[in-house]
This record gives C-alpha cells, structure tokens and sequence, in this order.
C-alpha cells in the first residue's frame, strides 16, 4: 500500500485557550479525521496543544511572491497606523 | 497481603504488562513500513503509550515480587515461555490490514479493561488506568478509523481486511479467560471480571464492524496458552530481537 497520493492538510495548533490558532505545519493523509489524527502525533506529542485544525491545503489561496511590493511597500511609510502612542495597561494580555 | 494474593496479583500484573510490551514491540516492528511517515509516527506513538504502561507495571510486579527487580528485569531478562501475554498481541505483523485489526481487537478490549480498572481497590492499578484509560481511547479511534476505512474502502483494502479478521479472530476468546488469577483478583476487587468486559467488546467490535461492512465473525475453536507461557511460533524471534541489545550489553547505561 503507498500513501503517496494522499492529500496534504495544512495543521493550526492553538497553543492553550484565549490565543489564535497558529500554522504548525502539514500532514498526509487520505481523509480529515485522519489527518486531526496524524496533526495531533505529530504537532502536539510534547503537549504543545489544545486544540487543532486541519484545512485541505488545496483550499488555500496564497498571495503571489510577485506581488509582494504592491501588497505590502504601501504599508510600510504609514506607521500611524501603529498603536504606539498609547500605553497599555498592564492587565492587557496577549498583544 | 497473604501470599496467595500476591502471587496472583504479580501474574496478573505481569499478563498486562507482558500484553502491552509485546504489543508495542510488535507496532515498532512497523516503523519504516507504514504507508506514510505520518502513520509510522501513529503506530510509534501507541507503542510508546504501550511501553509506558509496561513500565508502570513492570515497577510494580518487581515491588509485589519484592526480590529487587526493576522493570528491565522482567523486559529483557525472562525466556519466552516466561511472558504471559495473550496471543492476540504477538502475532506477526503481515500487512496493513493485519497492523490494524490486530491493534483495534486489543484496543476494543483494552478500553474496556481499562475504564473498569479505574475503580480497581488497589491504588496503583487504579491510578495507572486512569492514565491509560485516555491514552487507549486514542488508541481506539485511530485503528478503528483505519477498521473502517479499510473495510469499506477498495476491493483490495476490503479483502486484505477480511483475511486479517478471519486470521485474528480465533485469537480473541483469550482475552476473556478467567483462571485462579482472576478468581482471586475479581473477588478481592481489584481487577474486572473478564467476563464483564465481553459485552462492551462485543458492542465496539459490532458497532466498527458495521460501518466496516465487515460481519462479525462466529466464534470456533479459541487458540489460547498464552497467558500461561504458551506462545506462538513466531513469538521467540520478538523476543530474540526484544533483549538482543540488554543481553550483549549486561548492565549497560546511556
């Protein structure tokens, strides 16, 4: 039996409850349930989660390497859109 | 403890010890032959849940037996004959197919077992099914998973399925012996009746096998022997390569 035409899944690991899920990796695997499967030997065997996701990795669009100066030069002259005259208070987590 | 119990509880622990190192030895067997990486990387993961669970009762026979033995004494340093394992968990590998019905007709049991340990009078028994209870429910989902899949998938995977069924099925009545051992142990609580783990196996096994578009099949002549030292032909080369290492190397550390 070969595996080598079984799909690949990109994984998203949150790491522990109130942060976002995060791009861990990818996977092989013939269906979704077990590809969370494989996701969770793989990416969370030293307890780095708590919860996963698994999307097809043809079902992402990416931005093309060529287009890289008109999507994001633009940003880069504009830095009040940054926060970083206010002060955030101490009890603020996760920013 | 009266002697009588402690022997009894030190076989017991040593069927369930045995059950468990033999099994993950088998699965190691696997790694490089999986289908994917990613498989290799499941069946090494359970095997290590499995040598965990060795482990723990391993250090515990050696503290029943109370003759200084720690768990690499009863790993690497009994004969054949002196594993008590049942036979189910030391038949060869084969295919696929075989991998992972062999590991779903332990699971199914295993989870059963387990889940009615947790409530075992003795303390390390029970903690020790707390822990593992998770890890073989795990266990579980995954080699049912591929039980389905395999059984309802191509006409290859479905044929390559129903040999291994019809080869490992006579292998299960063994799990749900009872001798003197469990005599003792279910009276005094601490260990589930065999019997009453039949029905919840039984349950998971139809239920799989049904989304399987597998048929249970009739129970015939049940091998056994295994628990009481008796083992397949193939079960000296596993321990052959089991203990090569420790018994070159005696004492050896890293």
């Amino acid at each position: 039996m070969s595996g080598a035409d079984w799909p690949m899944w990109e994984v998203f690991v949150r790491a522990r409850r109130g942060v976002s899920h995060v791009h861990a990796g990818t996977v092989h695997a013939p269906d979704a349930e077990i590809a969370l499967q494989h996701a969770r030997d793989l990416f969370t065997r030293r307890a780095e989660g708590v919860s996963i996701w698994v999307v097809p990795s043809e079902h992402v669009t990416a931005s093309n390497p060529d287009d890289r100066e008109s999507l994001f030069d633009p940003a880069l002259d504009k830095t009040f859109r940054h926060p970083t005259d206010y002060e955030l208070p101490d009890d603020v987590a996760h920013m | 403890m009266s002697a009588q119990h402690a022997d009894a509880l030190l076989t017991y622990v040593l069927r369930h010890g045995d059950r468990a190192l033999v099994l993950a030895q088998r699965l190691l067997e696997v790694v490089t032959h999986a289908p994917e990486i990613e498989e290799d990387m499941a069946l090494s993961n359970l095997a290590l849940d499995l040598i965990g669970q060795a482990r723990t009762l391993y250090t515990y026979a050696g503290e029943i037996e109370g003759a200084g033995h720690g768990e690499d004494h009863f790993a690497y340093w009994r004969d054949a004959h002196e594993f008590l394992n049942p036979l189910l968990v030391e038949q060869p590998n084969g295919d696929f197919a075989h991998v992972i019905v062999r590991q779903f007709l332990h699971d199914a049991y295993a989870v059963a077992l387990w889940r009615a340990m947790t409530r075992s009078t003795d303390a390390t028994l029970a903690a020790l099914a707390g822990k593992a209870v998770k890890e073989t429910t795990y266990h579980l989902r995954h080699s049912a998973g591929w039980v389905m899949r395999l059984g309802d998938g191509t006409d290859e995977s479905r044929r390559r399925t129903l040999v291994a069924v019809d080869d490992l099925w006579r292998f299960t009545g063994e799990l749900f012996e009872a001798d003197e051992v469990e005599h003792e142990l279910v009276a005094s609580g601490v260990a589930p009746d065999p019997e009453s783990l039949r029905a919840e196996w039984r349950s998971t096994v139809a239920s799989t096998f049904a989304e399987a578009s597998v048929d249970v099949p009739a129970d015939g002549v049940m091998q056994t022997g295994g628990r009481t030292g008796r083992h397949t032909e193939a079960f000296s080369y596993l321990i052959g390569e089991l203990q090569v290492v420790a018994r070159a190397h005696p004492g050896a550390t890293w």
